[in-house]
């Protein structure tokens, strides 16, 4: 069993900062509009709290395999992430019960960290 | 207890708002735009046959869409008893007026199936502050949203945000005062431009500044230049402590310089410290450039 998740690199593009918060039916404008978000005081769009939650899931479940189940994604936002920046997702297992795993999980960009959390999952016969 | 307090602990006190239902119930399409934004290739989301070979025996939808069946859209306004809208309502009077998602911490009590509709509420659970950010100051707001479906309790989240009155952001560097410049002095800040000290000339007699006709007066003069060593002494000077100037440190010293010439010329005194400066201190004259339309006179310290 390896104690650390594998890291997932994200490319935060405009177009992927805009499709997430879409998709997330999160119509805030400085999620989508650069010249609302430079008129708020930011440097440029940025990615919106449901997408992190997203990209959370996303980044355990490709280490936990497809039938894990998510108990809970508790995450705490630092310095924001703008359309261009790449995040970096690393994880390590905290504990362990039977099939219940506890992991504490972080995303890194350019401005330092964006967010750290912790992840409680189920999986299947205690793998991975 | 602070007024801000107060307010929080009679919305707080209200409890949760009436359930609100989600636009639509859990659909495919829906959970396709959200796998693919995000980019979560889990089959159980989306393959049918896959998804019926699994422990979910059949599609479920992302545990981490449980917020996005509710959200608001795109005209969304919240009800009259959300206490959301009735906290962010109090800060934003108070001067909060920005708003920034800190924590979400979400607890998923199963997996959502195509077809089922959630309902969700709301109740304030904390205020706090004001507290000094790296925002600017301001409040954390705790709410708890619990997601049910037909009254079974799907999925909770406790949510915070801070609403913040932004930092004062500092202004950027004020460009020069810029002269106004006519067909009399045009030569002057050509001049400067190219490294020269101009003076203008009615026949035998300087005048500076230069003006629009000689010091007798007549009409029909019309002057020429000559270009000045550059040297000479101070005359006069000032040392500016107040207000302040666009584009000047403070304080700075201002010197009307007597050139070899026999005219004197007012201009910045770039390298003297005030208590250096003095009537009879020998200068040359120096060139400041600002950009490819202006120069700026000024002096240096003849060391």
């Amino acid at each position: 069993m390896s104690e650390a998740v594998p890291p997932l690199r994200i490319e935060a593009t405009t177009t992927f900062v805009v499709s997430t918060a879409l998709a997330t039916r999160d119509f805030q404008d400085v999620h989508h509009d650069r010249d609302a978000a430079g008129a708020r005081g930011s440097k440029d769009i940025f990615l919106n709290i449901l997408t992190d939650t997203g990209l959370v899931q996303r980044f355990v479940s490709e280490w936990a395999g497809p039938e894990a189940l998510i108990r809970s994604i508790k995450i705490r936002l630092g310095v924001p992430c703008y359309a261009g920046d790449t995040l970096t997702f690393a994880g390590r297992v905290v504990s362990r019960d039977g099939a219940d795993v506890e992991l504490a999980v972080s995303a890194t960009g350019s401005l330092g960290e964006h967010l750290t959390g912790t992840v409680t999952l189920t999986v299947p016969g205690g793998a991975p | 207890m602070t007024t801000m307090e107060e307010a929080a602990a009679k919305i707080a006190a209200a409890g949760p708002c009436a359930p609100r239902l989600a636009r639509d119930p859990v659909n495919q399409a829906m959970v396709n735009n959200w796998v693919e934004a995000i980019g979560d290739a889990n089959p159980v989301y989306a393959d049918p046959a896959v998804a019926a070979a699994s422990v979910h025996k059949g599609l479920v939808a992302p545990p981490a869409m449980a917020q996005v069946w509710t959200m608001p859209g795109l005209h969304g306004v919240r009800a009259d008893d959300d206490p959301m809208g009735a906290i962010l309502a109090v800060l934003d009077e108070a001067g909060y007026s920005s708003i920034v998602a800190t924590n979400s911490e979400q607890t998923y009590h199963r997996y959502l199936r195509p077809g089922e509709r959630v309902a969700v509420t709301t109740e304030l659970a904390d205020v706090t502050g004001p507290k000094r950010t790296a925002l600017g100051e301001g409040w954390f707001v705790t709410t708890v949203m619990r997601w049910t479906v037909d009254g079974e309790a799907v999925a909770d989240m406790v949510f915070r945000v801070l609403k913040f009155r932004p930092a004062a952001v500092p202004e950027p560097p004020a460009p020069v005062l810029r002269p106004v410049i006519s067909r009399d002095t045009e030569f002057f800040w050509a001049g400067l431009r190219e490294g020269e000290l101009r003076i203008q000339r009615w026949g035998d007699t300087l005048r500076h500044p230069p003006g629009p006709m000689p010091p007798g007066g007549s009409l029909e003069a019309t002057p020429d230049y000559v270009v000045a060593s550059g040297r000479g002494t101070v005359h006069s000077y000032v040392v500016h402590h107040h207000p302040p100037v666009p584009g000047k440190r403070l304080p700075f010293v201002v010197a009307l310089v007597e050139l070899e010439e026999g005219v004197r010329v007012m201009a910045e005194l770039l390298d003297a410290a005030p208590d250096e400066v003095r009537v009879g201190l020998p200068v040359v004259a120096a060139f400041v450039r600002v950009d490819d339309e202006l120069t700026l006179p000024a002096w240096r310290v003849a060391r």
